[in-house]
């Protein structure tokens, strides 16, 4: 047995793009230990739903992280209209699904180029990002933003979508996806990826169950848990089934996260031939009174809002679990015994999102 | 072979050439709805407020004595929640960024005809 070191890795760290320090506790270079610290960004965005009304605080909502704003709006207005007993017309509902699923497209694309500079594939990385603009593009003709729509509000959707850009939407998927073939083709194929994440940070099913994992990395240990199916917005009406692969190590979530951008690709499609007329909005009257718990599927994994309202136009209390602060106990479980070089795919294999577990 | 499984996709990319545009002689193509900066017309604006009480930035101050209008964009979020309560529809949102600023500086906006300048 050598002698334990500590190694600290992060926050500043080439592969993270946003900072969570890990001490590492190493026998020559296996690690025995990791002791996760937050708290670098912690912005009191919960805080500020006593200062911002609550038509106002969608806008905060979305700020909370910058990859899954839409759903991060999409969750608090889903709770807000909860507490209100507000009906959204349906057009609105399928605006809402396919916004999100763009969302979780560009988050996966997004993730798998951060994850190929994690090995040192730049080339890769390049052309992920590349493919990753038709999304973006995508998002700034139907809403206006790049990454920040404020397009959801409370009692529907602010922009609504021309039968043309419907029409844009459905040939860039097509195309898309067979730009995407060729690139995830590498992630599933390639020697060397192999070699860096086949059987690294394995996470059994029980683990994964027992440590409270969820999105990508608990359907990578075999758990068809996915928020998807519990019908939010119109996700009911879609044809979806939860994917799962049964390995648990950084293969089977690389894994999980191409099919399920495949999977969106394609109820992106579904959502564009579904899409009912009518109106995208309905008036709001009053104020919210009362409480509502709403679970949603982020691109990585589930998500929780609590709203309590006093009847006032300010929100008592806003409170958001997000899916990395959930995965930070499987990725402590999956760092033990592993080598100090393999640490940048494995924490990067659970997609971490910093600014939202702060908020 | 699985380790030329990249070859491909980049053989393409050396005939292809960049993929990204030669700024500044070439500039990106904004869209109609690009969220750029916000636009008034300020001859219309009866100076109700209502954008102000509604900014959630707090980036747009009305003063009605003076009809001056102003914003701050450095602060403006360009959420468009002040187009969408503006009663005489004098606001706008442009598809244009506003310009680079090293330092905060506000736009004022006045209208000569209730100034009385």
């Amino acid at each position: 047995m050598g002698e334990r070191t500590v190694i600290p890795f992060g926050p500043q760290h080439p592969v993270l793009p946003e900072p969570i320090h890990l001490d590492l506790v190493l026998e020559d270079e296996t690690v025995v230990e990791a002791i996760p610290q937050i708290g670098y960004i912690h912005r009191g965005l919960e805080k500020l739903v006593e200062k911002k009304d609550f038509k106002q605080y969608v806008f905060v909502a979305e700020r909370i992280c910058g990859i899954c704003s839409f759903i991060h709006s999409l969750g608090y207005c889903l709770s807000v209209e909860k507490v209100m007993g507000i009906e959204v017309p349906e057009r609105a509902t399928f605006l809402r699904t396919m916004w999100s699923e763009l969302s979780r497209i560009h988050s996966h694309v997004l993730w798998m180029g951060l994850v190929a500079d994690g090995y040192g594939f730049e080339s890769l990385f390049m052309h992920s990002w590349r493919l990753r603009e038709q999304i973006l593009d995508l998002f700034e003709e139907t809403t206006g933003g790049r990454v920040i729509f404020s397009a959801c509000e409370v009692g529907g959707v602010r922009k609504d979508v021309t039968v043309e850009q419907l029409q844009k939407i459905k040939s860039t998927m097509i195309s898309f996806e067979k730009e995407l073939q060729e690139i995830t083709n590498v992630f599933l194929n390639d020697a060397s990826i192999k070699s860096r994440t086949k059987g690294v940070g394995v996470l059994t099913k029980q683990m994964a169950y027992d440590l409270g994992a969820v999105g990508p990395t608990l359907r990578a240990s075999g758990v068809a848990s996915d928020l998807r199916s519990t019908g939010y917005a119109a996700y009911g009406k879609l044809n979806f089934e939860p994917i799962i692969e049964t390995d648990g190590d950084c293969y089977a979530r690389t894994a999980v996260r191409i099919r399920e951008t495949f999977q969106s690709i394609d109820l992106v499609k579904q959502c564009v031939d579904m899409m009912p007329e009518g109106d995208v909005r309905v008036d709001v009257k009053g104020n919210p009174d009362g409480e509502s718990f709403i679970r949603l599927e982020q691109p990585r994994g589930e998500v929780l809002y609590y709203t309590k309202a006093n009847g006032s136009k300010f929100l008592e209390r806003y409170r958001v679990r997000t899916p990395t602060f959930a995965n930070l106990a499987p990725l402590l479980e999956m760092l033990k015994g592993c080598d100090l070089a393999d640490v940048p795919v494995i924490v990067l294999s659970i997609d971490p999102c910093i600014s939202c577990t702060e908020r | 072979m699985s380790i030329l499984s990249m070859t491909k996709t980049l053989m393409k990319s050396v005939f292809h050439g960049p993929y990204t545009l030669l700024y500044p002689i070439k500039k990106k193509e904004v869209f109609e709805h690009t969220k750029g900066s916000i636009e008034i017309e300020v001859a219309d604006c009866i100076h109700c407020g209502l954008c102000q009480r509604n900014c959630p930035t707090g980036a747009i101050q009305v003063d009605r004595n003076s009809a001056n209008w102003s914003i701050d964009r450095l602060d403006c979020i360009q959420c468009y929640y002040c187009v969408e309560s503006c009663p005489k529809k004098c606001l706008k949102m442009g598809n244009q960024y506003s310009a680079p600023a090293v330092k905060k500086v506000r736009d004022e906006f006045t209208n000569a005809r209730v100034s009385g300048n």
